[in-house]
């Protein structure tokens, strides 16, 4: 019996660090074809040149285009999902009675669940071409489509996440803001929005990292003209969509193919200094509010 | 407090483990194998041919692996692949490397590669030159209204970089220059080809195959693209494609180059895209 027992254990506690294996699996590989980039191109020349010319003679790896298409999209992306994401956790969460809520929530956690790519063909074959005669663009393909897309791809992952987090307020918190004399309006700003703001932070975090990792979307909506973006309403690439477009063909090995690990290696980077933001941001609430854990 | 160190100690694991390599594992087969290498153009061609070849000689493997012309060409002078791949002829110093190397290339020409220059179809112009191609694609011409057409802006769409076509097209038309950096990129022909039937302005180019109704294929210095002009070598943006064998083909790659300049081969050519020989 306790050998079995011990044998359980040790099932569930390799499972349980199995992802973890994949995690530093992976990292190590990204750093591993990363790096060898770094021996033909200076980090400075990669991150701030201003030409992408990967398979010209002699090439260019400057990326700094792919950057700010990438963070040009997602402040796009962000404008309208934050506003639309968050607004709809706090009338879930305040104002719809329990059958609203009961219908709503499902329903955008299914919106959540739609494949990416099922956005972008959303994006390419109507919102496109309706955005380029509405405004008279010359190409309805540009940063702005990108925008819009993915801005309500990320709507319902801000939703879901940020109502999960009003939820979890103590029921004591409005009581006591109510028992001192407070409004419901002044109960939501000063009270329930401060309490949830760690898991509201966490929730837009987690949706800016949607957009900014997103890539069948952006490579199908964006674009894709490796040019410093002057408008939101030219094509851009950003760096998902470079790597999802040049990685099949890059030779093996070469400068190129290292060139788009180092650009993965620069989003997982980024995903990465966000998800410690949003763990200082939820550490300084929840001092705030005297719940350390 | 925990999970900020966690994730520290995380960080700093990586690091550490950043530079570890890996080795490949070998493995062993008695099949008869042969290699091919080379033209990412060509690429689709020899990998479906060679899946046919070898559903039909189950005693066969064959490895297909990509890497461009000029990889596929070294690898054969250096007798690591058996048949080269490539969307160009072979340059004469690398003839010189290939002899002193006691290697005999000899040129297949396996299928034809012509890319259409496409418009809009309210698109006026119905003929451009090569030149004038070039000068859109590069930017030096940027209205419509340079050519003979409307006061319109031309909005310029091409093939991501790792595309055969972006290559042909860069070659045959560009000579090597840049596309302007703010060209649309597009990931397929079909896409080019959807989007230049939606934007007025546009102008794409694509494979002879995917050229539609919907879109307007460009006569190019007063030839018409067609199968015709492009195996009789009249369109300008016409290409042959090659297969390099060591001497006169013997074995297995005798077969293969035989299956390929087959009927079925050839049909092989045509579903991918390209002008068959026959």
């Amino acid at each position: 019996m306790k050998i079995k027992e011990r044998l359980y254990k040790w099932i569930f506690t390799i499972l349980a660090f199995s992802s973890l294996i994949f995690l530093v699996g992976i990292v190590i590989i990204l750093f591993n074809e990363a790096l060898p980039t770094f021996k033909k191109v200076k980090v400075l020349e990669f991150i701030f040149g201003k030409s992408w010319y990967p398979t010209y003679n002699p090439p260019e790896f400057g990326i700094l285009p792919l950057i700010l298409a990438s963070i040009w999209v997602s402040i796009g992306a962000m404008l309208i999902c934050v506003p639309l994401g968050v607004g709809s956790a706090l009338y879930l969460n305040e104002i719809a009675g329990y059958r609203q809520k009961a219908i709503l929530k499902p329903l955008i956690e299914i919106l959540a669940g739609i494949p990416s790519i099922v956005y972008g063909f959303f994006g390419m074959a109507i919102l496109a071409p309706f955005l380029q005669d509405l405004l008279h663009l010359p190409i309805g393909l540009c940063a702005f489509t990108a925008s819009i897309t993915l801005g309500i791809m990320a709507t319902p992952t801000v939703c879901s996440i940020a109502e999960d987090a009003l939820s979890y307020v103590p029921k004591s918190f409005r009581e006591a803001s109510f028992a001192v004399g407070a409004n419901r309006w002044q109960t939501l700003t000063q009270v329930v929005i401060p309490a949830a703001g760690s898991g509201i932070s966490t929730a837009i975090i987690l949706g800016v990292s949607r957009a900014l990792g997103e890539t069948m979307t952006v490579l199908m909506v964006a674009g894709g003209a490796a040019v410093i973006p002057h408008s939101i309403f030219e094509p851009v690439r950003p760096m998902t969509a470079a790597i999802a477009a040049e990685m099949g063909e890059a030779p093996v090995g070469g400068t190129h193919y290292h060139a788009l690990f180092a650009i993965a290696l620069i989003l997982f980077l980024t995903t990465f200094v966000f998800n410690i933001v949003a763990e200082l941001i939820s550490r300084r609430f929840r001092i705030k509010l005297g719940l350390s854990g | 407090m925990n999970r900020l160190n966690k994730w520290l100690l995380l960080c700093l694991l990586v690091l550490c483990m950043g530079t570890l390599s890996y080795a490949e594992t070998p493995y062993g087969v008695d099949k008869k194998k042969i290699i091919i290498e080379g033209s990412t153009t060509v690429l689709p061609i020899a990998q479906a041919a060679a899946e046919t070849f070898m559903r039909q000689n189950p005693d066969t493997d064959i490895t297909v692996r990509g890497g461009g012309s000029g990889v596929g060409i070294a690898s054969f002078i250096d007798g690591t692949c058996d048949i080269a791949c490539a969307s160009r002829s072979i340059k004469p110093e690398e003839v010189e490397k290939a002899t002193v190397n006691h290697r005999d290339p000899q040129a297949h020409v396996i299928a034809m590669d012509g890319i259409c220059i496409i418009v809009n179809s309210a698109n006026q112009i119905s003929s451009l030159s090569k030149k004038q191609v070039a000068d859109i694609y590069t930017g030096k011409i940027s209205n419509w209204s340079a050519v003979g057409g409307d006061n319109q802006k031309i909005v310029v769409i091409s093939r991501d970089s790792s595309s055969g076509t972006f290559e042909a097209f860069g070659t045959l038309v560009l000579g090597g220059q840049r596309v302007r950096p703010d060209a649309v990129m597009q990931a397929s022909n079909q896409a080019v080809a959807s989007t230049v039937s939606r934007t007025p302005g546009a102008i794409g180019y694509a494979g002879l195959g995917y050229v539609s109704i919907e879109v307007k294929a460009l006569s190019i210095d007063g030839v018409t693209p067609s199968k015709e002009t492009v195996l009789g070598n009249q369109y300008p943006i016409t290409r042959p494609l090659f297969m390099y064998t060591n001497g006169k083909p013997a074995g297995l790659v005798r077969d293969f180059i035989e299956f390929v300049m087959s009927q079925e081969g050839q049909k092989i050519v045509d579903e991918q895209g390209f002008v068959a020989l026959k």
